[in-house]
């Protein structure tokens, strides 16, 4: 473990922050630099990456490196810059528009390779910086600026497509609740691999409530559930309510009978299945910890690669790269 | 019995087949020996562009020819002396191109009346007089070989297979070449399949042996080294090797490794395999997911210090267009190789055209400066890598290498660098000081400071959006955006200081032919025949297409007329025009997918010469 020792503070930068007021951005910008502080990692290991969009503004704000890219693209960028210092913290800020839509293939690529990159997603479920355009996460029906009588597209569903792209760490959390950020994020952190930590974020300007149905003060304990690998999946104001998964099927029980949740099974079945639960009206919508697994870096995996045909072939040089057999020689 | 021995100075051999019967390997065996024997040489394959077309058919005709010679030679030749064709189609598509006089070896036994069916015929070829022009030498191969190796264990099947190694024994018998290096290659290549060693081997003597024993043809012939060569050690490179090797050389001499973000494409797939097998050189190479996460990893590998390279082609260069203005933006190296091949879009994906560079030059939103360099032959492909990446380093900058689909799988000999006498340029990174890092702080070549994530002290941000001059933070400032964008385009210029003034090559007076790319050995062939006639023409041929070299109105000034060869609609024509209204340059286009012929061209430099006396 690394000896340096940061304040949340040493993270910011000297740029003005100019999100708008009550943005659920602040929330998530003041817990990146809480989680990263106390990280161990250096600050000049620390790299965050973006794309386009509000949340992309993210990196300007960081005391550390940082490249605000184009849109979409964050992920690519993150690519190169991880396979070509796998010591770097790399972090990517992006949103349900830069990373769903345009970004959509990065995101799925990044995810089955594996790079140990961490994504937090700021889903507010709307385009924001171009002021109010539905986004791949709108909710069908939805009246925004270019859907008038409502939008008629099927929203993705970020959990999924991510569980479904093989990811290794699949998390939600909400900007309204700094703790569980943070424990999300140290979590993410920690693992080895693509972290995806989907943000319910607040845009209170142009999508405002978008979540209130999980989210308020009053509702959250009963509506929402943490999930915690090892842990029994217990919810409400005292924890006195658990869930029961029975393949395929989820009840609300005494915490008694309340199921261990498991990230780690074989199969991203499970995580699917509690991935779902906005979809059950009686039930509490998941937060916490979907999937965790451990598998090899595609970052670690080129820098295995190397060392191996190196070991094997000996450290190449220009001169026998260029000097090959079949060349001859005129006198 | 003694065969007579003609020597000859200068010989172009077409082998045609369907795209199963080998003619590549056949092919690039007979150059790999020529190479040894010690001529120049230079070759191009043609292949269909599908993989598998109906065997037999016109669609699945593939050929490669080879000019060899006892003198210096720039192409691939106009159109062969012998034509050896393994069947009718074969024969068909390309009899046309074979010089008067010429010499076909056909294999009869693919000529049959279902032969003759599948490649559309109504009667045989060798037969109704099509061939009146040539001499016609006409062999039963398949049944030869069957003969040859009656004793093998092979299926009949598998035996035919072995038919293009009887034809090379019979073409290096016919141009007396040693048949020694193929069989040892032969002998590594099936090691596991000792039974396909012995049976390719005694196809490739029988076929030797049928040269002299059957007295098919009324002598040899005999191509002598080429005398005067430079004194060094050469290898036989095709371009796109050329440009992988050159890639890894250059980021060599600014002390960097390669890291190569790059996705398969016709012609530019071959630059990401070779990469791909220099790890123990240090090279990433990491096929993304599409054009466009290609060339942003390639960024991003640049921006945590390796030099980023994206390979591809015009499509691909198409898609990457957005992150060429990033790289712009955030002064970051990059190396972006684009091997072109006929458009627009799909186009022709297997054939040649140098119709990108408008696309190169221009292809971007705002105002985007990016230096443009051009290869003109497989070797040179190396030198203009290391060149590219020694811009790209030294300016802090994207650069734009084009090659194209003729380079890429032409092959010529090519004299090996001395390494030790290579320019180094080693990038040095800043280093963190009592101030602030100012990562747009520009030095005396406008060139700004490259720190990476990971150096203490440097922590700063970059990004596409417009930055203030020095400190590198956003900036909407009017004044400054228009500063930032003369600065990019001044420091892009500056190059100039520090590339050659090309020398025009021949006769100074009426007529300067001017290219870039490819086109070099048709235009250099035609204008050194010309100028040896005692022609007023001289070649000038153009590698730093943006910045364009100082120096040039000086050079266009010593000639009556110029034209501008080029494989597109006259691109570079109309670009010299606009930066030098005061001469006059024609352009002469092709777009048929095929490179120009030292031929043609000389027809309409003599025309152009013509007019005016
Ligand atoms: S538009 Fe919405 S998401 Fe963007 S900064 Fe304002 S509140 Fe935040």
């Amino acid at each position: 473990m690394s000896t340096v020792e940061l304040k949340p503070k040493d993270l910011k930068s000297n740029q003005e922050v100019r999100w708008c007021p009550g943005c659920g951005d602040y929330s998530i910008l003041n817990s990146v630099q809480a989680v990263l502080a106390e990280s161990g990692v250096k600050k000049e290991n620390m790299c965050v990456i973006s794309g386009i969009g509000c949340s992309s503004r993210f990196p300007y704000y960081m005391g550390t490196y940082g490249f605000h890219s184009i849109h979409g693209r964050a992920l690519a960028v993150a690519t190169g810059t991880k396979a070509a210092n796998p010591d770097l913290s790399v972090w990517v800020a992006t949103g349900d528009g830069d990373c769903m839509s345009i970004g959509g293939n990065h995101f799925i690529h990044t995810l089955r390779r594996n790079l140990d990159v961490k994504i937090l997603m700021f889903n507010n479920q709307i385009y924001g910086l171009t002021k109010g355009q539905y986004s791949p996460t709108t909710p069908k029906g939805q009246v925004t600026k270019t859907s008038p009588y409502g939008a008629i597209d099927a929203p993705f569903h970020p959990l999924n497509l991510a569980l479904g792209a093989g990811a290794t760490f699949v998390a939600r959390t909400m900007d309204t609740q700094p703790k569980h950020m943070q424990k999300i994020l140290k979590a993410a952190a920690e693992h080895k691999g693509t972290a995806f930590v989907e943000i319910w974020q607040n845009c209170v300007i142009f999508n405002d409530g978008a979540w209130k149905e999980w989210t308020t003060k009053e509702v959250r304990d009963d509506r929402t559930i943490d999930l915690v690998p090892g842990e029994p999946m217990l919810f409400g104001k005292d924890l006195e309510k658990g869930l029961h998964v029975e393949c395929c099927e989820t009840s609300i029980v005494g915490k008694e009978e309340a199921t261990t949740w498991k990230a780690d099974t074989a199969s991203p079945v499970p995580g699917f299945l509690l991935a779902q639960l906005d979809n059950e009206p009686d039930l509490p919508n998941a937060i916490g910890i979907f999937r965790q697994v451990e598998q090899p870096t595609y970052d670690g995996l080129i820098t295995e690669q190397i060392d191996q045909v190196t070991s094997k072939k000996g450290k190449g040089t220009l001169k026998s790269l260029i000097y090959t057999p079949d060349a001859w020689t005129v006198d | 019995m003694t065969t007579e021995v003609i020597r000859q100075e200068d010989v172009v051999i077409r082998f045609v087949g369907d795209s199963g019967d080998g003619m590549q390997i056949t092919g690039s065996q007979f150059t790999d020996t020529t190479a040894k024997v010690g001529n120049d040489l230079a070759t191009f394959p043609d292949f269909p562009s599908e993989i598998r077309a109906p065997a037999g058919t016109r669609a699945g005709v593939s050929g490669f020819q080879i000019h060899f010679s006892s003198a210096d030679i720039f192409t691939p030749g106009d159109g062969p002396d012998v034509l050896v064709a393994m069947n009718a189609a074969a024969l068909i598509e390309n009899y046309k191109d074979l010089k008067p006089g010429g010499i076909v070896i056909a294999n009869t036994g693919s000529f049959t009346d279902k032969d003759l069916a599948k490649a559309k015929l109504e009667s045989n070829p060798l037969e109704d007089g099509t061939l009146g022009a040539f001499r016609v030498i006409k062999i039963d191969i398949n049944e030869r070989v069957i003969q040859a190796l009656a004793d093998s264990p092979l299926t009949k099947k598998d035996v035919l297979r072995c038919k293009n190694f009887y034809t090379l024994g019979l073409m290096y018998w016919l141009y007396s070449r040693p048949v020694e290096p193929t069989l040892e290659w032969l002998a590594a290549k099936f090691k596991s399949k000792p039974e396909l060693v012995d049976a390719n081997q005694a196809a490739l003597k029988a076929g030797y042996n049928a040269g002299s024993i059957h007295e098919l043809f009324q002598g040899r012939y005999e191509v002598a080294p080429q005398q005067n060569v430079a004194k060094g050690t050469y290898r036989n490179i095709m371009g796109n090797e050329g440009l992988a090797l050159g890639l890894v050389a250059g980021a060599h001499m600014a002390d960097l490794e390669v890291l190569l973000g790059s996705y398969p494409i016709t012609p530019a797939t071959d630059i990401l395999q070779h990469l791909a097998k220099m790890k123990n050189h240090g090279v990433i190479t990491m096929q993304m997911e599409d054009e466009i996460a290609g060339i942003c990893s390639a960024i991003g590998g640049s921006y945590a210090g390796k030099l980023g390279v994206t390979t591809t082609s015009g499509p691909g260069m198409a898609l990457k267009s957005e992150a060429l203005g990033l790289a712009v933006m955030t002064e970051l190296p990059l190396v972006v190789v684009n091997v072109q091949r006929a458009g627009p879009s799909t186009g022709l994906p297997t054939k040649v055209e140098q119709a990108d560079l408008f696309q190169s030059l221009y292809g971007r939103n705002g105002e985007a400066p990016i230096p443009v360099l051009a290869c003109s032959s497989p070797a040179d492909a190396f030198d203009c890598a290391v060149e590219a990446c020694r811009i790209a380093t030294q300016y802090m900058t994207p650069v734009i290498l084009l090659s194209d689909n003729y380079i890429a799988n032409g092959s010529e000999p090519w004299k090996l660098p001395e390494l030790d006498k290579m320019v180094h340029f080693p990038v040095v990174r800043p280093e963190a000081g009592d101030d602030p890092y100012l990562p747009y702080r520009r030095d005396e070549k406008l060139s700004r400071p490259w720190a990476v994530p990971g150096q203490p002290g440097l922590e700063h941000r970059i990004g596409g959006l417009e930055k203030e001059h020095e400190t590198g933070n956003v900036s909407h400032n009017p004044e400054n955006h228009q500063m930032m964008v003369e600065m990019r385009l001044a420091k892009v210029m500056g190059i100039r200081k520090t590339i050659p003034t090309p020398e025009p090559h021949g006769n100074d007076g009426d007529l300067l032919v001017i290219g870039w790319g490819s086109t070099y050995g048709a235009i250099r062939s035609a204008v050194e025949k010309m100028s040896a006639d005692g022609m007023k023409v001289a070649h000038l041929h153009l590698r730093h297409v943006f910045p364009l070299p100082e120096g040039l109105p000086e050079i266009f000034a010593r000639y009556k007329q110029i034209v501008v060869p080029e494989l597109n609609m006259g691109q570079l024509a109309r670009v010299l025009q606009g930066e030098y209204p005061e001469f006059r340059f024609k352009p002469f286009d092709k777009v048929q997918g095929k490179p120009f012929t030292a031929f043609e061209l000389r027809e309409m430099f003599t025309e152009m010469l013509e007019v005016v006396s």
